[in-house]
C-alpha cells in the first residue's frame, strides 16, 4: 500500500461505513469515553461493585465482537492461517471486551449514581 | 460531482469539529504541501474508470485554471475486483456498480461518449458524436476490451446457461456466472477453468475463481463428484515464479489438475466440449462447467491511433510508454495509465494507485516547465483468494520481487484470514478513496 497515512485511513473508513455512519460512530465512541471519564471524576473512585458487573460482561463482549466480525466477513475459526490471524482475532476480542466493559460501567454509574455504599 | 478543494477543506474542518476531537481535526486536514500550478492547459483524459477518475480528482487539486475534459461513454462505473465475489455468490450484482459521474470532481467536463479516433500529430480526439476535442496533454486511460468473438462458438448471451461462465464481462455476467457455477457445485462433473494467451487484467482472477468453486464444493460436500482442470496458454500458473510454485502446491493439495500451454480456441455448447490449441495440435476436453476469459486488447480507437507499440504485443495494441514515467515514447505530451498502458505487469487497480501519482507528477512538472524523477516500479497486487475466508496478499514489481506492504507482519505466500479481511472489507473502501484522489 502506498502512503498509508492517517488521512488515508480516515478516507478509507468513511468509504467503508459511509461518511455519516462513520462519524456517528466516532462521536458515539468519544461520548462514551467522555462519559466514562466523567463518572470516574464525579465519583472520585472506582466502584468495585459496578466494576464487577463490567468485568463479568467482558467475555460476552469478546465473543460477540469475534462472532460479529466473522459473520459479516463470512469466515470462521477454521480460516485462521497464521500467527497474525491469531493476533487479529485476539485484538477483536479485546476490543469487544473492553468496549462492553466501559459501556456497562458507564451506564451503571449514570443510571444508579452513588446508589451503593462504597467498599 | 462533489467537491473542489476549498469545499473539501471546509468539510473536513466541519467534520473534525463535529467529531469534537481536536487531534482528528488537525490530522484530517489535507496535506497541501504542493502549491497549485496556474495554467490554461487543455487536458483530455480518455476513460473514467479506476485510472481516469483517480487522476482527474488529483489534477484538479494540483492545477489552477486547467481545462480538464474526461471522455467516457459508460454511465456505470464498475468496481471490477468485486466481480470475483459476485461470481461466487458472495456479493450481489449491484456491489460493483455505481455511476460514472458521481466520482468526478467539480471543475472537470465529462463528455458522456467514447473516443472514436485519436490523432496524436494534430493533437485531437474525435468523439463518437463527431465532435473534435483538441488537447495540449492527453492521458489514455481507456482500460481494455474483452475479445469474446475470438472464442469460436461462444457468445455472451450463453453465459449462465448450460454450464458456461464468463465473469470478466461485467457485474450482470458475473451474477449469471454464479448461476451456472452453483449448478456445477451442486451436481458435480468436469469443471474447466481457462485464461487467455494475451496480457490480462488481474491475472490472479482466473485462479481465484477456481479456488473459490473448489472451496464451495468442499463445503457443500460435493467436491468428490467433480473434477477440476485449470487450462492456460502459459507455461506456469502465475507470472511471478515464486508465486507460481506456491499455487502449484496448493493445486496439488486441492486436487486441481492442470493443462498448461493450452489456449482455448472454441467451444461447442451443445456437446459441452472445448477445443484448445497446443504446440502439437488441438486437444478436446469435455466440460460440465467452463469458465471463459477471452483475449484482451486495447480499444479499437487506441489501436488505430498510432500510439501502440509497433514491435511488442502487436495483436494487443497497448500504448507505447516508458515503463517508469508512463509517458509516451514518441509523443511527450501523451501518457497512458491503467490497463491500456504498454508496460509489463501492472494491470490491476492496485497498480493504478501507484501509477496515477507518477503521471500526475510528470504532467504537473511538465506544465510548470520543470522535471521530476517520479517513477513507477511495476507495483502490482492481487489478493489471491484461496478459499472463502482466506487469501494471500501477493504484491510484486517489474523484477518479480515480492514487495510486501506489511513485511514481517503479513506473509505474502501464506493463506491468511487477515488477507481475506482486507479483500472482503477494506479493498472496496480503499478503491473508492483512491477514486476520490485520497489514497
Ligand atoms: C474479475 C476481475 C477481478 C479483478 N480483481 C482485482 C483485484 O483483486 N485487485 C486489483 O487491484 N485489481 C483487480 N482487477 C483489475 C482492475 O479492475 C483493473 O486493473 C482496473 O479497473 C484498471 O483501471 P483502468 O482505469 O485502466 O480501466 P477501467 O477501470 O476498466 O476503466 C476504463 C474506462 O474507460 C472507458 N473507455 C473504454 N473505451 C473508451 C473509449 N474509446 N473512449 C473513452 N472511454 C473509454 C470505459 O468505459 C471505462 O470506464 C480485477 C479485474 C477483473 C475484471
Amino acid at each position: 500500500m502506498k502512503d498509508l497515512t492517517f488521512e488515508t485511513l480516515i478516507a478509507v473508513f468513511e468509504e467503508m461505513f459511509g461518511r455519516g455512519l462513520f462519524w456517528t460512530m466516532v462521536v458515539a465512541a468519544v461520548v462514551i469515553t467522555l462519559a466514562y471519564i466523567y463518572v470516574l471524576i464525579r465519583d472520585r473512585a472506582v466502584s468495585w461493585r459496578k466494576f464487577l458487573w463490567a468485568q463479568l460482561s467482558m467475555p460476552l463482549g469478546a465473543i460477540a465482537a469475534v462472532l460479529f466480525v466473522q459473520k459479516v466477513t463470512r469466515s470462521g475459526f477454521a480460516d485462521i492461517g497464521g500467527p497474525i490471524d491469531v493476533i487479529v482475532l485476539l485484538g477483536v476480542a479485546v476490543a469487544g471486551a473492553v468496549g462492553l466493559a466501559v459501556l456497562v460501567y458507564t451506564a451503571e454509574s449514570l443510571i444508579w449514581p452513588k446508589s451503593e455504599t462504597e467498599d | 460531482m462533489s467537491h473542489d478543494l476549498p469545499n473539501d477543506t471546509g468539510r473536513r474542518r466541519f467534520l473534525g469539529l463535529a467529531a469534537g476531537a481536536g487531534a482528528l481535526a488537525a490530522a484530517g486536514l489535507p496535506g497541501q504541501s504542493n502549491a497549485q500550478v496556474a495554467t490554461k492547459a487543455k487536458i483530455v483524459i480518455l476513460g473514467a474508470g479506476a485510472a481516469g477518475t483517480t487522476l482527474a480528482n488529483r489534477l484538479v487539486q494540483r492545477l489552477d485554471g486547467a481545462q480538464i475534459t474526461v471522455v467516457d461513454g459508460s454511465k456505470q462505473h464498475w468496481y471490477q475486483p468485486g466481480f470475483s465475489l459476485i461470481a461466487a455468490g458472495l456479493k450481489p450484482q449491484d456491489y460493483s456498480v455505481s455511476r460514472t459521474d458521481e466520482w468526478l470532481p467539480a471543475g472537470v467536463t465529462l463528455k458522456p461518449e467514447n473516443a472514436a479516433a485519436i490523432d496524436p500529430e494534430a493533437r485531437t480526439v474525435d468523439l463518437q458524436s463527431g465532435e473534435t476535442l483538441s488537447y495540449d496533454y492527453l492521458v489514455v486511460a481507456t482500460g481494455l476490451v474483452l475479445d469474446h468473438d475470438a472464442i469460436d462458438g461462444f457468445s455472451l448471451d450463453m453465459v449462465g446457461e448450460n454450464g458456461i461462465g464468463a465473469l470478466y464481462a461485467g457485474p450482470d455476467y458475473a451474477a449469471r456466472t454464479w448461476k451456472a457455477a452453483s449448478k456445477f457445485i451442486d451436481e458435480g462433473g468436469d469443471g474447466l477453468f481457462t485464461r487467455p494467451a494475451t496480457e490480462m487484467k488481474c491475472a490472479g482472477a482466473p485462479l481465484k475463481h477456481t479456488f473459490l468453486l473448489d472451496d464451495l464444493a468442499r463445503k457443500a460436500g460435493t467436491r468428490d463428484k467433480s473434477h477440476f482442470t485449470y487450462a492456460a496458454p502459459q507455461q506456469s500458473l502465475f507470472g511471478v515464479p515464486i508465486v507460481a510454485e506456491k499455487v502449484r502446491m496448493l493445486f496439488d493439495q486441492r486436487k486441481i489438475g492442470t493443462g498448461m500451454q493450452e489456449t482455448l480456441k472454441s467451444i461447442e455448447p451443445g456437446a459441452k466440449r472445448a477445443v484448445f490449441d497446443t504446440a502439437d495440435g488441438t486437444v478436446e476436453r469435455a466440460y460440465d462447467y467452463i469458465h471463459v476469459i477471452p483475449p484482451q486488447r486495447a480499444p479499437e480507437a487506441v489501436r488505430q491511433s498510432g500510439l501502440s507499440w509497433a514491435d511488442k504485443w502487436v495483436d494487443q495494441g497497448w500504448v507505447e510508454v516508458d515503463k517508469h514515467s508512463l509517458r509516451h515514447r514518441r509523443y511527450p505530451e501523451v501518457f497512458a495509465v491503467g490497463d491500456v498502458a504498454g508496460v509489463p505487469k501492472g494491470k490491476t487497480a492496485a497498480s493504478v494507485k501507484w501509477q496515477v501519482p507518477v503521471v500526475e507528477e510528470h504532467l504537473v512538472a511538465q506544465i510548470a516547465g520543470d522535471t521530476t524523477d517520479a517513477s513507477y516500479n511495476g507495483y502490482t497486487s492481487c489478493p489471491m483468494i484461496t478459499q472463502v475466508g482466506r487469501a494471500m496478499l501477493i504484491e510484486f514489481d517489474y523484477n518479480n520481487d515480492l514487495v510486501p506492504s506489511f513485511p514481517g507482519i503479513i506473509a505474502p505466500l501464506q493463506e491468511l484470514w487477515i488477507s481475506w479481511l482486507m479483500k472482503e472489507v477494506a479493498l472496496k473502501p480503499t478503491y473508492n478513496a483512491m477514486l476520490r484522489g485520497k489514497a
